[in-house]
């Protein structure tokens, strides 16, 4: 699929990995901790706040930022810029990476996890009511489509393996996948179109106890939005970080002609909410003074930011000011999911929410993983466009 | 070429005709009691907070005592709990005062029934809310969905389950009747059919003009609920949220199905996609723009 990728090669067991490493490690324990002795133990979650930190982060906020591959693949394959192809594989990357710990995250919030299975397999007890249900389907399915899009990556590497059974299959998969990837991407897009929307849906379900704020009938638009900016944004930060971790020369012209894209969504996305609030007559909460009041108007400023950091030309140009504005619109989006999940629901004044330390510390074990991961595939399997800086040493 | 472009259209006004099927979908969907449909009608004026419904709502599912306070001695719990479907609240405010019970309320058209994602909760026999932990994966979006933030969940332990009131629809079964109402000494709150309950709160209201707010709370509040309440002191200052006549999910139905239905906007839009991807293939990559 993407003719110029090639591992980026180098140690793997680095002082990066090894740090990581060490956090995963305190996060398996709380993990374990979890398990054995419940939600409870570990968690502030509560009756009040049943959601917290690990949907509001690892499941809402961590697929968003995975949607680099969905807003690529709306780039290359149905907008046919072509030129965007190398940035392909590593979007798919961080996605699938994204979602398979999202999905790792999601099982360790439920609280009867051992039933799961339940889920894709009862179909004929399958609530077509339930929001959650579609996110749920949806997710799984888009997890496995996203690691048979990356699969060639992996195939491309192991066609010369040494051992005879994996040389056959991965030459035997690679024709297949190529015949059947146009309908693989469709499904590519049409999953996280249906459920990134439908995790704006699922809060509208808490009625009046969602604010005014943020309860809106187009939260599922300004969901799919949202994530398609976050998408963008995270596959900008990728980028510039692997060229600099790995020495890599940066790919800026084409980074500059992606930012060019993601301003305007962020306009669409700004003047959307804000049309909403007028039309609904809850403008004036955005200037109430309260916490809520300020965190919404924060998100505003925050995704109107990056459209003036990214103005001109020479700004689009400038790596660093590139990955700041990507940072800022990440940030933008995850406060979004954040507010929506957790500040802008109302149980009642008697209850009350901090995520625990155990549960900062098992979304730091997750983010771990995702690096550990990241930085282990692209050093072995063919992933990254771009020529590497040869002979200087990895930052990573 | 022409002719897949043309089939991208008819999937576009396919998807869209589907998306405008919106706005007719909902009044069609709102559901009404079942004709069997049972039910609570507390009553504010009778009720003298003894508490005798608290004990034997534990008793009745098995539930351990809740105490509270400082020597913590007596079964007093504060709020629906893990350990308590069944609670007595007392409001007070100046002169003005007012128990108030408070479980489950059997909606008619139910927020957690709509979000719980195999039906381990759902109105089955007699429109009771009920619970079949054996499809339940502990997601707690029924604790988000509720109105009443009624379904409680079990954090202390590592297997939990969601613990809510189920009208006692084992007593049910054996022909008796809950047993809150059961033991109800002022006859405060009393077990029936719902259109009897109805009809009872109103000759109620008929009977003594000015002793109540003037309201069934229930008859259509959030699309209506099979426990019913009548009171002297304002709904809202016994905790009662403010529902309009619609219930939540009606309003998300009429979102998701108008999206969803049979399938066909996903569809079409799938093929749009596979349709313009194999019309950019031909084309060949574009480049720069």
């Amino acid at each position: 699929m993407t003719p110029h990728a090639t591992p980026v090669g180098g140690r793997l067991w680095t002082p990066s990995v090894q740090l990581l490493s060490g956090i995963l490690g305190i996060s398996l324990i709380v993990m374990l901790w979890r398990f054995v002795f419940g939600l409870g133990a570990t968690t502030a979650l509560n009756d009040g706040y049943p959601l917290g930190l690990w949907i509001a982060f690892d499941v809402v906020t961590g697929t968003a930022l995975a949607c680099g591959g969905y807003g690529v693949a709306i780039l290359v394959y149905v907008l046919n810029k072509g030129r965007y192809h190398p940035m392909v594989r590593p979007a798919l990357l961080t996605s699938a990476l994204g979602y398979t710990l999202a999905a790792i995250g999601v099982n360790l919030d439920l609280g009867r996890w051992y039933l799961v299975w339940k889920v894709p397999l009862y179909f004929w007890h399958w609530n077509f009511n339930s929001a959650l249900l579609e996110v749920a389907l949806c997710i799984m399915a888009y997890m496995v489509v996203l690691w048979i899009e990356l699969s060639p990556a992996f195939f491309e590497k192991f066609q010369d393996s040494p051992i005879g059974s994996l040389r056959r299959v991965s030459r035997a998969a690679l024709p297949i996948l190529e015949k059947a990837s146009l309908w693989i991407i469709a499904l590519g897009l049409l999953l996280p179109t249906m459920h990134q929307s439908s995790l704006g849906t699922l809060m509208l379900l808490a009625g009046a106890r969602l604010h005014p704020l943020w309860n809106t009938p187009i939260l599922p638009l300004l969901f799919l939005i949202s994530c398609v900016s976050m998408g963008y944004a995270m596959v900008v930060f990728e980028s510039a970080f692997s060229s600099i971790a790995f020495k890599r020369t940066p790919e800026i012209k084409m980074l500059a002609g992606l930012a060019g894209a993601m301003v305007p969504i962020l306009y669409v996305f700004a003047a959307l909410r804000f049309a909403d609030l007028a039309w609904r007559g809850r403008l004036g909460l955005l200037f109430a003074g309260d916490g809520r009041s300020v965190l919404a108007a924060l998100e505003f400023v925050l995704f109107l930011a990056p459209t003036v950091m990214l103005a001109t030309r020479a700004r689009r140009h400038d790596l660093g000011n590139l990955v700041r504005a990507a940072m800022v619109m990440m940030f933008a989006g995850a406060l979004y999911r954040f507010d929506t999940y957790l500040v802008a629901f109302t149980p009642g004044a008697h209850w009350s929410y901090f995520p625990s330390v155990q549960e900062i510390l098992v979304t730091l074990g997750l983010v771990s993983v995702e690096l550990i991961a990241y930085i282990l595939i692209v050093k072995t399997f063919p992933i990254l466009a771009g020529h590497p800086a040869a002979a200087e040493r990895q930052a990573v | 070429m022409g002719i897949s472009r043309r089939a991208a259209l008819q999937g576009m006004v396919l998807g869209g005709a589907s998306v405008a099927g919106a706005a007719t979908a909902s009044a069609a969907e709102r559901p009404e009691a079942p004709s069997d449909a049972v039910g609570l009608l507390y009553d504010t004026t009778l009720c003298i907070g003894c508490k005798t419904c608290v004990v034997a709502c534990q008793d009745a599912n098995g539930l351990p005592r809740d105490p509270a306070g400082i020597d913590a001695k007596y079964d007093a719990p504060v709020d629906l709990s893990a350990k308590t479907k069944n609670v007595i609240k007392l409001y007070v405010e100046g002169g003005k005062r007012s128990f108030v019970k408070v479980q489950c309320m059997h909606c008619v058209d139910p927020a957690c029934t709509s979000a719980c994602m195999l039906g381990a909760l759902q109105k089955r026999e007699h429109g009771i809310v009920s619970y079949d932990p054996a499809l339940c994966v502990g997601c707690r979006y029924c604790e988000v969905a509720c109105p009443y933030n009624v379904p409680r969940f079990e954090f202390a332990k590592a297997t939990p389950k969601i613990v809510k009131c189920e009208l006692c629809r084992t007593r049910l079964a054996e022909g008796r009747e809950p047993a809150c109402s059961e033991v109800c000494p002022r006859k405060a709150v009393i077990f029936g059919k719902r259109s009897d309950l109805l009809k009872e709160a109103k000759r109620r209201l008929a009977a003594s003009p000015g002793k109540y707010v003037p309201k069934v709370f229930g008859e259509t509040d959030g699309g209506g609920t099979q426990v019913l309440y009548l009171s002297h002191v304002p709904f809202e200052k016994l905790g009662f949220p403010t529902l309009g006549d619609e219930s939540t999910p009606s309003l998300l139905r009429s979102i998701q199905h108008s999206v969803y239905r049979g399938f066909a906007a996903p569809a079409a839009l799938y093929a749009v996609l596979g349709m313009v991807m194999l019309r950019n293939r031909r084309a060949g990559p574009g480049g720069e723009p």
